[in-house]
């Protein structure tokens, strides 16, 4: 036990010694001794209360000037505002090389509905099925009768006049919420470079606007980035070149009973594609549903430029031509020998319709469009360089164009690269490619030898690739090009001024289920560049199950289908492109036999 | 002269009761309390149709509710008011036990009402929430208790109100309910400043409350939650603080008019933790300022009263009482303003709800009581020299 100390000790002891109760003295103590420590706590207390008092005050008085200030702020709309603020609905514009619009926004609105807030609504139903057609008015009058309805769409957007005529019905539980919507001004015309766009988070008081495909989806946003501050987005395209291209292909395809066609036309030195067509098309303001079931490639948003890969047959033999001549294994005038039989890998090496042309010099393998020549040209290059050379155009991976349709289109290649087929390779067959591509690779010959990418977005300068073949050996490809126009398959491609250079290529379809080929159903390809004696333009044309059928058998050859297709568009083009005709018949060829 | 002989006639042995409330009692903060109580019926007649319209009841059933549970609690309040500071002391103390039991016993008996967080026992005409009557009587028992432990070789009280306070504050973080848990710690702590803490303690203290949130935010999804809403300076406008915010900025100075007021259809909170969102709309930032004034002037002028008090345990147990009382109102008014992250917290006296009322009567019941004016040794003081 803990002994308590006796207190005051002196007192106690002295009322002990005088025989006294000390208890008296002891309890008066502590009682003095409980006031003093009371007196103490309170004053402390009292500091304290005050600190307390003093918060709470401040406390109270900072959330009454918080609450003043809240309420001197912007008595805006602030629901409408505020919620306007959390989905960004500006997209910017898209436009085509001089400004013109290509895409732009518009303003309209959406209807809902407030069920609950609604007076009449079987009457309502009954007025907006009739405004609307597609609405039925048994379903909307059970969706508005449903008591757990608070809230629902009717339709996304509305003209003016169904606007105002919503709003005469008079019924308070309809509602109109603002809407930035997409326009394409031009309809069909580029849809498959456009794509499309749709809403994407929607509130009551505005929606996004994302891209659904084209460059609308693979560049969303940049489109919507806040940033921009409205800036247009501007596109390679000139809106009079594609309109004439899609025309003019419009035509070629109906007359020649084509089922599909596409054409690209690039700039040989930006990569900057002008035009790109794919038929059939589209209207982007209204896309079509994807197809359920057949085959993709036969819709309409199939982009036959960019995602169809297709053997383009004769049109790469001057790739093994200029690369043979890159090479220093021959030149123009070397002879090749080109008389059956050749055979290699155990296969037979045949020539369009069992010609045989002979002992001819490598020009005219390519004027003539002789498999075997170019074969044997494959063969002294070797796969392995074939591969590099055709890698390094752009031939081994998908365009890296700016639509996301492009990543779609990457090439089919043979998966081990023989003889045999550097030897098909070299005139067109084993391996598929975009037309795209194409263009891509006649680009780097067309530019004296220096590859681009192809790009939709304008560019402000040539591209400073890199070099892929030598000067010298470009310039007599694009002779040898030249020479397929005027003596050779492409005699239709002549567009008096323009002096064009190309190449066809009629390649046989393989058949679906595969097996073989089709004898009736080829891709007619004609890949031109022009004016030949300082090519700045690349276009290649492709037509898909064409058929010329005015003589006594039908042709299917490019020379019959293609070329003149590519002659007409190039007629039609190549004044809006500014180029002037040139009739003083500047030949290439006296360039090149000075040079040597 | 018979009855001075016989002694029949009742002989007073002090002042009737009564007059001796009205003269003692703080007449600045019984009228402020009635005003609030007034405010709380206006608001409830512009907050609750839409609430009992969703419902199904009649446009008034809340407000009948409200003005019956109301009239109720100014009376317990009233009664409370009467009782001198020890039978206070007694009927709190019996009151908390009954409560901290009932507390206890609701993980088994109580009902979540679909809420997700167990908190109130079903009487079929109305709902109990024990932890609101458990909040003035927990101050009550720790303030005896600290007050105990001041007297010379008594018990450690501290320690046991310590106690107390945190297995409280446990049992309420598991139903959950950081809010009343918070308010619980809150009230001890606030005690045990004026109790005298030491300083260094109490910097101890507060990082512990910071380290305790900081463990909220990672363990408690829901928590996180509402955190996370506060810091992001953007208000998501679809959100309940979003609505306020606008209802707030609608109102501006002098408010939109009665009954004009959209906010209260779009809150479902609208009658009990966004209330001060409704006033603001309808009746403008007077109506705000009005009822904050009120509301400090009971806090301030409770805690200034309580400055004089010389007995340890009143002036525990009243500021105890009074802190508690502003400091839930200054959350609710905090949360709306969004100086404060998102917490259901009612605004004593003014929301709806039936439990926070009768058990706010009792609250300020006591803090009337102990706030009442009595002699503080004031003779004493001067026979000692010591006037100041």
């Amino acid at each position: 036990m803990i002994r308590r100390p006796l207190r005051p000790l002196a007192r106690i002891l002295e009322a002990r010694a005088k025989g006294e109760n000390p208890d008296a003295i002891e309890r008066e103590n502590r009682r003095l001794r409980h006031e003093e420590m009371r007196d103490r706590a309170r004053v402390r207390a009292e500091g304290r209360l005050l600190v307390l008092g003093l918060t709470f005050f401040c406390a109270f008085s900072v959330i009454g000037v918080r609450m003043g200030m809240l309420a001197a702020s912007e008595p805006s709309e602030p629901r409408a505002q505020a919620s306007g603020a959390s989905i960004i609905a500006s997209r910017a514009d898209i436009v085509d090389r001089h400004g013109r619009l290509l895409a732009t926004n518009m303003s309209t609105h959406s209807l809902y509905a407030h069920p609950r807030q609604m007076i009449e609504p079987a009457r309502a139903a009954r007025e907006l099925a009739a405004i609307f057609p597609d609405l039925k008015e048994a379903d909307l009058a059970r969706r508005f009768a449903d008591p757990d309805r608070k809230f629902m769409w009717v339709r996304k957007k509305l003209s003016p006049e169904q606007m105002q005529a919503v709003h005469d019905i008079g019924e308070p539980g309809l509602l109109f919420g603002p809407r930035e919507m997409r326009l394409y001004p031009n309809g069909a015309l580029a849809a498959h470079v456009l794509g499309g766009a749709s809403f994407g988070r929607e509130g009551v008081h505005s929606a996004e606007v994302i891209g659904t495909a084209g460059i609308e989806k693979f560049l969303d946003e940049e489109l919507r980035d806040p940033a921009r501050e409205g800036a247009p987005l501007e596109l390679s395209l000139d809106l009079t070149v594609q309109s004439a291209a899609e025309q003019v292909l419009e035509a070629g395809m109906t007359l020649l009973n084509a089922k599909g066609a596409a054409s690209v036309l690039m700039d040989v030195r930006t990569g900057e594609v002008i035009s790109i067509v794919s038929l059939p098309d589209f209207d982007p303001n209204d896309r079509p549903n994807p197809l359920v079931e057949g085959n993709a490639s036969d819709s309409p948003l199939f982009n036959r430029a960019v995602q169809g890969v297709y053997e383009l047959g004769s049109t790469f033999k001057i790739f093994a031509a200029v690369q043979a001549m890159d090479l220093g294994l021959v030149n123009p005038q070397t002879v090749i020998d080109t008389r059956p039989p050749m055979k290699v890998g155990g296969h037979r090496i045949g020539e369009f319709d069992n010609h045989n042309y002979g002992e001819i010099p490598v020009e005219t393998v390519i004027v003539k469009s002789s498999n075997r020549g170019t074969g044997k040209l494959a063969l002294a290059i070797g796969p392995t360089r074939q591969q590099a050379f055709l890698k390094s155009l752009g031939f081994f991976e998908a365009t890296p164009l700016e639509i996301v349709e492009a990543r779609g289109g990457a090439p089919l290649l043979p998966e081990r690269w023989t003889d045999l087929s550097a030897v098909t390779i070299s005139y067109g067959h084993g391996i598929s490619t975009s037309p795209l591509h194409l263009a891509a690779g006649y680009a780097a010959i067309a530019n004296d030898g220096i590859a681009v990418r192809p790009t939709l977005l304008k560019q402000r300068g040539p591209q400073a690739g890199e070099r892929v073949m030598s000067e010298r050996a470009a310039l007599a490809a694009q002779v040898m090009l030249r020479k397929v126009v005027t003596e050779g398959t492409a005699s239709f491609g002549e567009v008096p001024g323009y002096h064009v250079g190309g190449k066809t290529g009629t390649a046989d379809k393989p058949k679906e289920r595969g097996g073989g080929y089709y004898t009736d159903k080829v891709i007619a390809t004609f890949a031109a560049l022009f004016p030949a004696h300082d090519p700045r333009y690349v276009l290649v044309v492709t037509l898909d199950e064409p058929v010329e059928t005015s003589g006594t058998k039908p042709r299917r050859t490019a020379g019959w289908t293609a070329v003149p297709v590519a002659a007409e568009m190039i007629s039609r083009i190549a004044p809006l492109l500014g180029l002037r005709p040139d009739h003083r018949s500047a030949a290439p060829e006296a360039l090149i036999e000075a040079s040597r | 002269m018979t009855e001075m002989v016989y002694g029949a006639a009742p002989v007073r042995d002090g002042e009737p009761i009564l007059p001796k409330w009205w003269r003692t009692v703080d007449k600045w903060t019984l009228s402020c309390i009635l005003m609030l109580f007034g405010i709380g019926i206006l608001l409830g007649l512009a907050a609750s149709p839409p609430l009992a319209e969703r419902n199904g009841l009649a446009p008034f059933h809340y407000v009948t509710r409200q003005a019956f549970f109301g009239g109720l609690a100014i009376v317990t309040m009233l009664l409370t008011s009467m009782m001198n500071p020890q039978v206070v002391r007694r009927l709190a103390l019996l009151g908390f036990l009954g409560a901290f039991v009932a507390l206890a016993l609701l993980p088994i008996f109580g009902t979540d009402f679909g809420k997700g967080a167990v908190r109130w026992y079903s009487l079929g005409f109305a709902s109990l929430q024990p932890s609101e009557f458990l909040k003035p009587t927990f101050v009550i028992a720790a303030a005896w208790l600290m007050a105990a432990s001041q007297e010379i070789s008594g018990p450690p009280g501290r320690i046991y109100s310590f106690v107390l306070a945190i297995a409280i504050v446990l049992m309420l973080a598991m139903q959950p309910d950081f809010g009343q848990a918070a308010l619980v710690l809150f009230g001890w702590g606030v005690m045990w400043f004026v109790g005298g803490a030491p300083m260094l303690l109490l910097i101890g203290l507060a990082m512990l409350v910071i380290a305790g949130g900081v463990l909220a935010y990672n363990s408690s999804e829901h928590f996180a939650r509402r955190i996370d809403g506060f810091l992001n300076p953007e208000v998501d406008p679809t959100t309940q603080l979003g609505y306020a915010t606008n209802a707030i900025r609608e109102g501006g100075f002098f408010g939109v008019g009665v009954g004009e007021g959209q906010v209260k259809w779009s809150l479902p909170d609208a009658h009990t933790d966004f209330i001060i969102a409704v006033a603001a709309e309808e009746y403008g930032l007077i109506m705000v300022l009005a009822i904050i004034l009120l509301y400090a002037m009971i806090v301030v002028r409770s805690l200034i009263r309580l400055m004089r008090e010389r007995d340890p345990f009143i002036r525990l147990a009243g500021t105890g009482l009074a802190c508690m009382f502003g400091v839930q109102a200054m959350i609710n008014m905090g949360v709306a303003v969004r100086l404060l992250p998102a917490k259901g917290m009612t605004l004593p006296f003014v929301s709806y709800g039936g439990s926070s009322l009768i058990a706010g009567g009792i609250a300020v019941g006591m803090l009337l009581a102990f706030t009442r004016t009595r002699p503080q040794g004031e003779i004493g003081d001067i026979l000692r020299g010591r006037l100041r």
